[in-house]
């Protein structure tokens, strides 16, 4: 008796592995909590709804394992480690930060386990070869925009001021890298913090430079002290940012001193402004419906959007590895990063997505529009 | 430099630095009556400006359930530890200390929330419900392990503080807040101009050091909270009891966070998060004046706001380095003069036990 009860239970242990071992398994992380959870939170809600958008990829069901990573990269990396040891992944996809998401390539390089960053990280060296893709825009395309901008509205000077990590580095740099032999020199590169409590120092420092515009490397809620010290000290010229400005906190603090603000960022943003004649409109709309229903809220940030996009990636990617192997196997997983690195016109809310080998980003002058805050409203520019 | 920007800076570090001396002198007294280097004092002033910004805000501040939470947790420990003692006559005052006070605090609040409230009227609900939180956290954390050695109590005063920060992410969100200006004058003073606001600050900061100067040199209370300062052992011979003391002390301080928070709230963003760094500006300023003296700690926490102030002109990467770095000389200097207060410290320790 006991013997056959075992056999069953056995038996039943086994075709419960058996029918999830034919699930997509994808492991999510992302900072639920820590300095980075407001970025962090969004892009749970976007992956909520890519998941509410698509559970399928053909008939094979999409299993997504979501964990948090406290805005940790050492954590990231335990996360990506436990999704590759214990839940056999067969993709991953995060998290909110650059350096966690670094932390997580490493882990997916060495497992042989493709990774969709969903930061503009870089993708790291390894004798393994490329296992990584980012979504969204490196910031140098974004910034050209915004220098472009700067030229026709012939400014000679333009002064820096960003974060003191890495997010204020790749701006600074991409600003460099974009006003090298044009007209607009840089005249300074001032750094503050996240939690300062004034950038007062600073912004004398800029407006005794006397520059035609200020650019601003910061993200969020912080990006707007810059601003608020700017108008403080009277300063009337132009007011340029990033797409990581993009979100409606940023509008409720920075009130009357960010009004006029131009910034590049995803279409998405102001995917009901574009002519129907741009490609991304009709999955932004997509993925609106998707969100609303998925978190019972309107969306009104972009990050939300990478992680839909990521999605969008993965099921293209899915579909066509899935054709040479079982999910769950390591030929799945090397059919997957061969299908993700030859990834052709995916569309997706952000851009269109192109992947090579050697290439980790994929997305062209299609992923950026110019957008200036009007009465507290993003409007298209260009 | 010019010294028209000189002064500029000089006046901003000046408006940082006294929110600086509030928090210092705030963890200066908690330290002297208990012994406990209170690390989630920052914390608190982030409630305080957060808890303002969601009045304002016309949305229920987040500080309600933690002073609910908080007061519960506090009132099952002092039951249990009253029943184990089998002093239950002292439940009824238990009950209202720890339940009934701060549960009509956060009532206060919570039936005022969602209106639009004047400014001295959302000030003085902000002060009401983030007042509480300080004793409440003693009661919980540190009032167990009173006779604890300096290390313990700092170590529990971290845990404690990555609680604080963890439960007002929930509490509040992730995003940063900024609450309405309390004045929009300006004053022209020559070439330089000067905002009501940093005014307030300087004044609010002047009015409640004084405050606090006064009530230790004319009130009973202040003169319990400095002999227990002086001498635990003593002061409870003369009959002070500590835990009263420190009960009055968390509390005391937990209104300068709250003055402190209020007033911070207008010249930043401030997050569930940012009070921490705030806090640990303050402690290096309670360090320079060697976490005792009250005038020092002032003078330490205006230097520290004028230090980076400067700092961010002159280098702005390098600011929070050259801030947290000033504490080097001053710690070399401290350990060359104070070589004999550490031994008295030992004693003191050996005696309690």
């Amino acid at each position: 008796m006991l013997s056959r009860l075992c056999a069953s239970v056995a038996a039943l242990a086994l075709s419960v592995g058996a029918s999830s071992a034919a699930d997509l398994t994808i492991g999510f992380v992302t900072s639920l909590s820590g300095p980075g959870a407001s970025i962090g939170i969004p892009y749970e809600k976007g992956i909520l709804a890519a998941h509410a958008f698509a559970a399928k990829v053909g008939d094979v069901n999409i299993k997504l394992i979501r964990l948090d990573d406290a805005s940790d990269p050492s954590a990231a990396s335990r996360n990506a480690r436990k999704l590759v040891e214990e839940e056999k992944v067969d993709v991953l996809m995060g998290t909110s930060g650059v350096p966690g998401t670094t932390a997580m390539a490493t882990v997916g390089a060495e497992s042989k386990t493709p990774l969709i960053s969903l930061t503009p990280a870089p993708a790291p060296q390894h004798a393994n070869g490329q296992w990584m893709i980012s979504i969204p825009q490196p910031p140098p395309l974004m910034v050209a925009a915004v220098v472009d901008r700067m030229k026709k509205a012939s400014i000679k000077k333009a002064a820096y001021i960003g974060f003191s990590d890495s997010w204020g580095d790749l701006v600074y740099d991409g600003l460099m890298k974009s006003v090298q032999g044009s007209s607009v020199e840089v005249v300074t590169n001032e750094r503050y913090a996240r939690a300062d409590t004034s950038v007062a120092g600073q912004v004398l420092k800029i407006v005794a430079s006397q520059p035609d515009a200020v650019i601003t490397g910061g993200s969020g809620t912080p990006g707007a002290l810059p601003y608020i010290a700017l108008q403080q000290r009277g300063f009337k010229g132009g007011l340029y940012g990033t797409h990581a400005l993009i979100n409606p906190d940023f509008v409720r603090v920075g009130g009357a001193a960010v009004e006029g603000v131009i910034c590049p960022t995803g279409p998405v943003i102001v995917a009901e402004q574009l002519p129907d004649s741009n490609v991304t409109k009709k999955v932004s709309l997509a993925f609106r419906d998707a969100y609303q229903k998925a978190n019972n809220a309107p969306t009104t940030d972009a990050f939300s959007a990478y992680a839909f996009d990521g999605w969008l990636v993965m099921l293209d990617a899915a579909k066509r590895a899935l054709a040479k192997a079982q999910p769950g196997t390591a030929e799945f997983r090397e059919a997957f990063k061969d299908a993700m690195l030859a990834t052709k016109e995916v569309v997706g809310t952000h851009g269109v997505y192109n992947y090579k080998p050697g290439n980790v980003y994929g997305v062209d002058d299609r992923a950026r529009v110019l957008v200036k805050l009007e009465q507290g409203k993003w409007k298209l520019i260009e | 430099m010019t010294p028209e920007i000189a002064l500029l800076l000089a006046q901003d570090g000046i408006t940082t630095g006294a929110i600086y001396v509030l928090v210092a002198l705030g963890l200066v007294l908690i330290f002297l009556v208990t012994r406990v280097i209170f690390v989630p004092f920052g914390d608190v002033v982030g409630y305080s400006a957060l808890t303002l910004a969601a009045l304002q805000l016309k949305q229920m501040p987040g500080t309600v359930w933690l002073v609910l939470t908080l007061a519960a947790l506090a009132t099952a420990i002092e039951t249990v530890a009253l029943i184990r003692r089998g002093e239950l006559r002292l439940l009824p005052k238990a009950l209202l200390t720890y339940a009934a006070l701060p549960v009509l605090c956060a009532g206060l609040v919570w039936l005022a929330a969602g209106r639009e409230l004047p400014m001295w009227l959302a000030v003085a609900l902000t002060l009401l419900i983030v007042m509480p939180i300080s004793p409440l956290i003693y009661r919980i954390a540190f009032q167990p392990l009173a006779d604890a050695s300096v290390l313990v109590l700092l170590i529990v005063s971290v845990a404690v503080h990555f609680a604080a920060s963890g439960m007002a992410l929930i509490f509040f969100g992730p995003e940063g807040f900024r609450t309405e200006p309390m004045t929009s004058a300006f004053f022209n003073l020559g070439s330089i101009g000067i905002s009501g606001q940093s005014l307030l600050i300087v004044a609010s900061s002047a009015v409640f050091s004084l405050l606090l100067f006064l009530m230790f040199e004319r009130t009973y209370t202040g003169k319990a909270l400095r002999a227990t300062a002086v001498n635990r052992v003593g002061a409870r011979l003369v009959g002070i009891k500590p835990q009263t003391t420190g009960a009055i002390a968390f509390l005391l301080a937990s209104g300068l966070a709250g003055v402190s928070g209020i007033l911070i709230g207008p010249v930043a963003t401030l997050y569930y998060d940012s009070g921490f760094l705030i806090g640990l500006k303050a402690f290096v300023g309670a360090i320079i004046g060697g976490l005792v003296s009250y005038p020092a700690t002032a003078i330490g926490a205006l230097l520290v706001g004028l230090l980076e102030s400067y700092a961010a002109f002159w280098d702005s990467a390098f600011k929070e380095v050259l801030v947290f770095g000033a504490l080097i000389p001053v710690l070399i200097w401290q350990s060359f003069m104070s070589s004999g207060s550490v031994e008295e410290e030992i004693e003191e320790e050996e005696g309690d036990a």
